[in-house]
């Protein structure tokens, strides 16, 4: 009754083929990443420590530690998501939950769109002309991280969309039903099942706005600055700062005679500090998410 | 009953989506605390009906509508604070809905939104709409745990026990029994016959006999235009004034 028919053998190798594929492009996929990382840690292994971390380049960046890059870095991540963040979720929610189907709210989805695909070293263009000249901010962490923002925000508005469109339409009718506002319903309903999937369109930009080199490098990031060492309040908003994108770039290809393990530490340190951020936030979601509702 | 005004008074109701028309010049009242029946085959505009008196016909785009609907004396077309009057209409959608929320917050949304804080009031209302809709000795040693959770039947259960939550005046339930089981059915059959008595009941089902069974007159909705509406007696008899009912209600058609 149950015995295997030629098609169903010819059906089970087809299954395992393509089975095997897929775990195949998986591991390819995942091989590069842990290459990278690996080589990453052992070329970087001599010179990272605490020391390392907590100490400003010396010696024309020959030598010392990354502290202020570091710094500077943090700082501009912090403050440009903390002004990307409300200001794009805010967006998100008008235009997901009140606008109406119309001209305005077309060409701002089509905006949307399209600014999220813009080439970074236009926003830095942007950043230059409009905080740094026309808002008379000066080359500063603000007008660089202002200028990040505004690389971040359409993402963020895009994601942020995208995990409100997710909520069932089913439970704001059943709010509006019992006579519940839609500010009532977006905040008891709509927000709390949609606040995870907000949080990873945020976390994503945190990598993008720790590593692009081109939007700090015009409006903000310094060649070199020494700060205060182990202050993490040793930059004001208004002082230039240094990178660690803009620090990895110049010390591997403007600097000569770099120590080998510099470069490597730098990236390694890049990597950790984007991993920490978005463990943080990822630890928040997971909180959120085993509250999910359904 | 038949002496008092009216509680809803629809005169003259049209309902257009961009250019097709779904609810072609109805006029029709429904008496306070009776049960009316809607019958009709599907895009008759039964729930087009229900969304014009609660106003979420708003949060349809392109959608325009004319006429006057009276609910209780007053043109809701007209009503500025829709809020109110949602809160004046229990609606009870097709596909149950627990919010995803506890069972005791899912009742309790409603008078919260309206302003109720006092944590006594709160629990009592709740209990009261959980028993009013027959789900409360199944849920009542695990309010706190989600109402997502909850069967299909449980959930239209909390699903009327929320619409009952803001004390409404009138209870609208849209194809209630598409998505639960016979059993459930007759078990919120049941709660109907109790709440009769206190409210008025908009009935909108595509089961005839569901209509049959507890509705005192029922209304034939076709193309969006109202063939007949009358007592329950006459719709379901041999003669109805329209053949169209008869054959629809006796599956001859639709």
């Amino acid at each position: 009754m149950f015995r295997a028919t030629p098609l169903t053998r010819r059906k089970q190798a087809s299954e395992l083929l393509a089975q095997a594929v897929f775990l195949l492009m998986t591991v390819l996929m995942v091989l590069p990443l842990l290459l990278i990382v690996g080589y990453l840690f052992y070329q970087a292994w001599p010179i990272l420590s605490f020391e390392f971390l907590l100490s400003n380049p010396r010696h024309g960046m020959r030598a010392g530690g990354i502290w202020s890059p570091l710094l500077g870095t943090v700082y501009l991540v912090v403050i440009s998501l903390a002004t990307a963040t409300p200001i794009g979720v805010l967006a998100a929610v008008f235009l997901n939950e009140y606008a109406r189907e119309n001209w305005f709210t077309r060409i701002v989805n089509l905006a949307v769109v399209n600014l999220a695909g813009v080439p970074s070293i236009v926003h830095a263009l942007f950043g230059l002309g409009a905080f740094v000249l026309a808002a008379g901010l000066g080359k500063s962490i603000l007008a660089a991280s202002l200028t990040l923002a505004i690389m971040t925000m359409p993402v963020i508005i895009a994601s942020t969309k995208e995990a409100l469109a997710a909520v069932p339409m089913a439970f704001r009718e059943a709010c509006w039903n019992v006579g519940a506002t839609r500010w009532q319903t977006i905040w008891h309903v709509v927000l709390p099942n949609s606040v995870s999937g907000i949080l990873t369109g945020v976390i994503l930009q945190v990598s993008r706005a720790a590593g692009e080199t081109a939007p700090v490098m015009f409006t903000g990031a310094v060649f070199f600055k020494a700060i205060e060492e182990g202050n993490p309040f040793a930059y004001r908003l208004s002082d230039q700062c240094m990178a660690l994108s803009m620090h990895l770039f110049t010390i591997s290809t403007q600097v000569p005679d770099v120590p080998r393990a510099l470069p490597y530490g730098t990236a390694v340190v890049l990597l950790g500090t984007v991993l920490a951020v978005n463990a943080l936030a990822i630890l928040f979601r997971v909180r959120l998410r085993s509250r999910r509702k359904w | 009953m038949t002496t008092s005004a009216p509680m809803i008074e629809i005169t003259d109701l049209r309902v257009r989506y961009g250019q097709r028309e779904v609810l072609k010049a109805i006029s029709l009242e429904v008496r306070r605390n009776e049960v009316l029946g809607i019958i009709g085959p599907a895009h008759s505009g039964k729930t087009t009906l229900l969304k014009v008196i609660n106003r979420t016909i708003d949060d349809v785009p392109g959608a325009a509508v004319s006429g006057t609907v009276m609910v209780d004396g007053t043109d809701v077309l007209q009503v500025k604070d829709v809020f109110a009057l949602r809160r004046k209409i229990g609606m009870v959608a097709p596909l149950p809905v627990g919010l995803p929320l506890s069972i005791f917050d899912n009742v309790a949304f409603a008078p919260r939104m309206a302003g109720v804080r006092d944590r006594r009031e709160l629990e009592e209302r709740v209990e009261r709409c959980l028993r009013q809709a027959a789900l409360w000795d199944e849920v009542k040693d695990r309010l706190d745990s989600l109402g997502t959770r909850l069967s299909g039947g449980q959930q239209q259960r909390l699903t009327i026990a929320r619409a009952l939550s803001h004390n409404p005046e009138i209870l609208c339930l849209d194809e209630f029994s598409i998505a639960i089981d016979p059993v459930t059915t007759m078990r919120i059959e049941d709660v109907l016959k109790d709440l009769r008595s206190s409210m008025t009941i908009l009935l909108v089902t595509n089961l005839v006999q569901q209509a049959r069974r507890l509705s005192d007159r029922t209304a034939f909705l076709h193309n969006g235009e109202l063939v007949e509406v009358d007592r329950v007696e006459v719709i379901f008899s041999e003669s109805p004034a329209s053949r169209k009912t008869y054959e629809y209600v006796n599956g001859i058609f639709g």
